[in-house]
C-alpha cells in the first residue's frame, strides 16, 4: 500500500468499503475495529468459559472425576489468561474504540492504522498460546501468574512468553492510540472537564497500561532467559530470588486489576445517570477518585505476597496502602448511589446490570479489604476465598459492566433495539447463578480449601456441588446473550431513535442510529446543554 | 488529497497492519519452536524465525515507505503531526518502564536478595540452613551467588571502555542536537555532517561494546551464566545495546532522508522522533554506567 493508495482516500472516506477483506482486515475505521475487538472478546469469553465449565465439572464431586491433574492445571492457567487478556481487556478496548471518538467528537482514532495492528496482533497471540495445548509437553500449567520455579518446568514457556509479549505490544499500542485520541482529537469546546467519565476512565487506564505492560514484558523475559539461556534471576543458588519475580509481576499485576475495573467504573458512570435521569453526582470527584485509585495501584502490589515472608515493615506498609484504596473506591460507590437518590429511575437491562454491579462489586471490595489484613490473609491466601474475591470484582464487576454497556450502546451500534424481555431474562439468570456460583466459594475458602487443585477433602463437597451447579447455569445463561445480540443485529424490527434512551446525554447520542460509517468528519459544534457534563464549571 | 478540505485526516486503508501481525506471529512462532527443539532438531524453528525476521524487516520498510510518501504528498496536517509526536513520546515512556523492570531487578538483587542470602536482615534462615559459608558481596567475589554459578569471574572495570563509551554517547547526543539546530536553520551541509557523525559515534559505541563482550567471555569469564551478576550485566547492557543498534539504524535512515531532501524547517517529525529516541538511549546508558559499572 503505497502512494497510489492515498488516491482511494476520497471514496474510502465517504463510501462503504469495497470487499470483505478490505473492510475487516485493512480497516482504519474505529467502529469496524471496535466491532472486531468485541467479536474477538466474546469468542474468547466462550473459549475461556468452556474451560471454566470443565473446571467446575471436575470439582463437582470430591475425587478425581474427568481429567489428569496436569490438564486441570492447564485449564485453570489458560482460563485466567484467556479471560484477562482475551476477554475483559479487548472488550474494553473495543468499547473505547467505538465510543471514545463518538464521545469527544473525533472522526476516528488518532492513529487508525496502528489501531488495526493492535487488534490483529491479538488473534495471533491467542493462536500461539492455545496451540500449546496440543504440544507434546502440554500447555502452561503453573498458574496465570507464572511463578518460578514452577513455571520454568513447563515446556510451553517460550510460547506463552512470546504470546504475552505480543499481547503487551497490542495493549501498549492500543493505549497510546487512546491517549492520543483523547488529548489530541477532541472537538473544539470539548474541554477535558466536560468529557464523559467513561473517556476519563479510559485516559487513566491507558496510562496504567503503558506504564505496566512493559514491566510484565520484562518479568516474562527474565523467565525466558532463566529457562533457556542460563541466567539466574530467580535462582537463589546464583544470587537471585524467586520472590523477585513476584515483586515484578505484581508491580504489573495490581495496576492490571485496575486496568480491568476503571473502564467499568466509567461505564457505570454513564449508565446510572441516564436511567436515573440526573447528572452524575460529583463529576469532578469521580474523575479525581479514578486518578487516585490509579496512583495508589502502584504502591500496593505486595498485598499479593503477604504470605511469602516479607519484612514486617513491608507487610505493614502494603497493608495500609491497600486499605487506603477503599477511600476513593468508596467515593465512587457513594456517588453512584447519590446519583440515583431522588432520580426518576427506570430499570431497563443496562440499568439492571449497573445496579447489580454496584452491589456485587462492593461485596468484592469488602472481601478485598478482608484479604488486605495481613494476619487474616495468612489464613485466606491461596484459598477459594481469594477466588471468590476476584470473581466478584471481575465477573460481577468488570464483566457485568461490559454486558451492561453492550445493552446500553447496542441500539446505537446496530440501529435496532434489543429484545428487552430476553435481556431481562439474561440479567436475572446471570445475577442469580453468579451468586450461586461464587458466594459459596467464600465459605470454602474460609474453611481452608486451597485454590488451583483438582481434588479436595470430602468436607468441602456440598458447597462445591452448589458452586458447580451455579457455574453450569451461569454459563448456559450467557448463550441467551448471544441470542439477544444476534437477534438485535440481524432480526430486530424495532428501530432505535438517535437518542435511544430518554435520559441519555452527550455527543454520542446526537449522531444517527446506527452510527454511520464515518461520523464527525468535520468537528461538531458543541452545545454545552447537549453534554452530560457541559456545565460542571458553572 | 481528499481530506484537505476537511479539518480532519483519516488515513486510507492499508494492508500493512495485517501483514505486520502475520510476520510478528511467524517470528515468535519460529523463535519459540527453536528454543524448545531437541538439540540437532532446531532447523525448522530457525527457518521459520528467519522467514519471520525478513518479513518484519520488509514490513517496516514497506510501511514506513508508504507513510513517508504520504507525508511528502502533504497529507498530514498539524493534528496528525501532534498525534505522531504523542505516539512517540508515550512509546518512549513504555521503553523507560521496560528498562525500569530490569533496573528494579538489579536494585532488588543488590539491596535485598544477595545480602539476605549472606545472612543479613531478613534472610537469616536461608543463610543458616543452605549456604552458611556464603559471604554476600557484589561483583567478582560473590555476585554469582552462593553456588558460584558460572565459576569465578572478574568484572569489567568502569574506567576503561565503559568510560570511553559514555563519552562517545554523550558526544553523540551533542552532535544530534547540533544537527537539529542546523535543520531548523536550514543548513543542509551541517545537518549531514553532524548527523553523519552521530551515526558513526553510535556505530563506534557498538563496536566497543562488542569488544567488551568478547573480552568478558574470553578473558574475564564473565558470562550470561555468571550468577545474577552476569544475568543483570548482560541483560541490561544487552537490551541497551539492542536499542543503540536500532537507534543507529534509524539515524542512518534519517540521514538518507535528509540527503533526499525529505525535511524542511517546519516539517521534520521523523528527525525529531529519532533524536528523542537517541537521547533516551543515552540517558539509559548513564543509568547503566552508574549502577552496573561504577557502583
Ligand atoms: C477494595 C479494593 C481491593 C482490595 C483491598 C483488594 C485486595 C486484594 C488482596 C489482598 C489480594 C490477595 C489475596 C491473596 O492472594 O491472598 C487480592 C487478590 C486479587 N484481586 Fe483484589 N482487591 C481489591 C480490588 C480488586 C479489583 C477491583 C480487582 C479486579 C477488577 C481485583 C482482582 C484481584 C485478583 C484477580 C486477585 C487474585 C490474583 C491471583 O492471585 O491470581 N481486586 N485482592
Ligand atoms: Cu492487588
Amino acid at each position: 500500500m503505497s502512494y497510489a493508495a492515498t488516491h482511494d482516500q476520497h471514496d474510502d472516506h465517504h463510501g462503504a468499503p469495497k470487499s470483505f477483506f478490505q473492510r475487516w482486515f485493512m480497516s482504519t475505521n474505529h467502529k469496524d475495529i471496535g466491532t472486531l475487538y468485541l467479536i474477538f472478546s466474546l469468542t474468547m469469553f466462550f473459549i475461556g468459559g468452556s474451560f471454566a465449565m470443565l473446571i467446575r465439572a471436575e470439582l463437582f464431586k470430591p475425587g478425581m472425576q474427568l481429567m489428569q491433574p496436569y490438564f486441570f492445571n492447564e485449564l485453570t492457567t489458560m482460563h485466567a489468561l484467556i479471560m484477562i487478556f482475551g476477554a475483559i481487556m479487548p472488550a474494553f478496548v473495543g468499547l473505547g474504540n467505538w465510543m471514545i471518538p463518538l464521545m469527544v467528537g473525533a472522526p476516528d482514532m488518532a492513529l487508525p492504522r496502528m489501531n488495526n495492528l493492535s487488534f490483529w496482533i491479538l488473534p495471533f497471540a491467542f493462536l500461539l498460546m492455545l496451540s500449546t495445548l496440543f504440544l507434546p509437553g502440554g500447555g502452561p500449567a503453573g498458574g496465570w501468574t507464572m511463578y518460578p520455579p514452577l513455571a520454568l518446568q513447563t515446556d510451553s514457556l517460550a510460547y506463552v512468553v512470546f504470546a504475552i509479549h505480543l499481547m503487551g505490544i497490542s495493549s501498549i499500542m492500543g493505549a497510546i492510540n487512546i491517549i492520543a485520541t483523547i488529548l489530541n482529537m477532541r472537538a473544539p469546546g470539548m474541554d477535558l472537564l466536560k468529557m464523559p467519565v467513561f473517556v476519563w476512565s479510559w485516559l487513566i487506564t491507558a496510562f496504567l497500561l503503558i506504564a505496566v505492560m512493559p514491566v510484565l514484558a520484562g518479568a516474562v523475559t527474565m523467565l525466558l532467559t532463566d529457562k533457556y539461556f542460563g541466567t539466574n534471576f530467580f535462582n537463589p543458588g546464583g544470587g537471585g530470588d524467586p520472590v523477585l519475580y513476584q515483586h515484578i509481576f505484581w508491580f504489573f499485576g495490581h495496576p492490571e486489576v485496575y486496568i480491568m475495573i476503571l473502564p467499568a467504573f466509567g461505564i457505570i458512570s454513564e449508565i446510572v445517570p441516564t436511567f436515573a435521569r440526573k447528572p452524575i453526582f460529583g463529576y469532578k470527584a469521580m474523575v479525581f477518585a479514578i486518578a487516585c485509585i490509579a496512583f495508589l495501584s502502584f504502591i500496593v502490589w505486595a498485598h499479593h505476597m503477604f504470605a511469602v515472608g516479607l519484612p514486617l515493615g513491608a507487610e505493614i506498609f502494603f497493608m495500609y496502602a491497600t486499605m487506603l484504596i477503599s477511600v476513593p473506591t468508596g467515593v465512587k460507590v457513594f456517588n453512584w448511589v447519590a446519583t440515583m437518590w431522588g432520580g426518576s429511575m427506570t430499570f431497563e437491562t443496562p440499568m439492571l446490570f449497573a445496579l447489580a454491579f454496584i452491589i456485587l462489586f462492593t461485596i468484592g471490595g469488602f472481601s478485598g479489604l478482608m484479604l488486605a489484613l495481613v494476619p487474616a490473609d495468612f489464613q485466606y491466601h491461596d484459598t477459594y476465598f481469594v477466588v471468590a474475591h476476584f470473581h466478584y470484582v471481575l465477573v460481577t464487576g468488570a464483566l457485568f459492566a461490559i454486558i451492561g454497556s453492550a445493552y446500553y450502546w447496542m441500539p446505537k451500534w446496530t440501529g435496532h433495539m434489543y429484545n428487552e424481555f430476553w435481556g431481562k431474562v439474561h440479567f436475572w439468570n446471570s445475577v442469580i447463578w453468579v451468586n450461586v456460583l461464587f458466594f459459596p466459594q467464600h465459605f470454602l475458602g474460609l474453611a481452608g480449601m486451597p485454590r488451583r487443585i483438582p481434588d479436595y477433602n470430602v468436607a468441602f463437597a456440598n458447597f462445591n456441588m452448589i458452586s458447580s451447579i451455579g457455574g453450569f447455569l451461569f454459563g448456559a445463561t450467557q448463550l441467551i446473550f448471544v441470542g439477544v445480540v444476534i437477534h438485535c443485529v440481524f432480526f430486530s424490527k424495532k428501530k432505535a431513535t438517535d437518542r435511544v434512551w430518554e435520559g441519555a446525554k452527550g455527543l454520542e447520542w446526537t449522531v444517527p442510529s446506527p452510527a454511520p460509517h464515518h461520523t464527525f468528519e468535520v468537528p461538531p459544534v458543541i452545545n454545552d446543554d447537549e453534554l452530560a457534563h457541559g456545565h460542571v464549571n458553572d | 488529497m481528499g481530506q484537505q478540505h476537511d479539518a480532519y485526516f483519516v488515513p486510507a486503508k492499508s494492508t500493512w497492519p495485517f501483514v505486520a501481525a502475520v510476520v510478528m506471529f511467524i517470528t515468535v512462532f519460529g523463535a519459540a519452536h527453536w528454543l524448545n527443539a531437541e538439540p540437532g532438531d532446531a532447523g525448522f524453528g530457525k527457518t521459520v524465525l528467519s522467514v519471520g525476521v525478513i518479513g518484519v524487516l520488509g514490513m517496516f520498510f514497506g510501511w514506513f515507505r508508504s507513510v513517508i510518501n504520504e507525508s511528502l504528498a502533504g497529507s498530514y496536517n498539524h493534528q496528525v503531526d501532534t498525534s505522531f509526536r504523542m505516539g512517540m513520546m508515550w512509546f518512549i515512556f513504555s521503553e523507560v518502564m521496560f528498562f525500569g523492570a530490569f533496573f528494579g531487578a538489579l536494585f532488588y538483587i543488590r539491596m535485598f536478595s544477595v545480602p539476605w542470602l549472606g545472612g543479613h536482615g531478613h534472610g537469616v534462615l536461608t543463610h543458616q540452613f543452605l549456604w552458611s559459608d556464603y559471604a554476600a558481596a557484589w561483583g567478582a567475589n560473590g555476585g554469582n551467588g552462593p553456588e558460584q554459578a558460572g565459576g569465578a569471574f572478574r568484572t569489567v572495570p568502569a574506567w576503561g571502555l565503559p568510560l570511553l563509551n559514555t563519552l562517545i554517547l554523550l558526544t553523540s547526543s551533542v552532535t544530534v542536537t547540533i544537527a537539529h539546530h542546523a535543520l531548523r536553520a536550514g543548513h543542509r551541509g551541517r545537518i549531514l555532517l553532524f548527523l553523519g557523525l552521530t551515526v558513526l559515534l553510535g556505530a563506534t559505541f557498538l563496536y566497543f561494546q562488542a569488544h567488551e563482550y568478547i573480552e568478558a567471555y574470553k578473558e574475564l569469564n564473565l558470562t550470561l551464566h555468571s550468577g545474577v551478576y552476569g544475568s543483570t550485566f548482560f541483560l541490561l547492557t544487552g537490551f541497551h545495546g539492542l536499542h543503540v543498534t536500532l537507534g543507529t539504524i534509524m539515524l542512518a535512515v534519517i540521514w538518507l532522508r535528509v540527503l533526499k531532501g525529505h525535511f524542511n524547517k517546519e516539517h521534520h517529525f521523523g528527525f525529531e522522533a529519532v533524536a528523542w529516541y537517541w537521547h533516551f538511549v543515552d540517558v539509559v546508558w548513564l543509568g547503566l554506567f552508574m549502577f552496573v559499572y561504577i557502583l
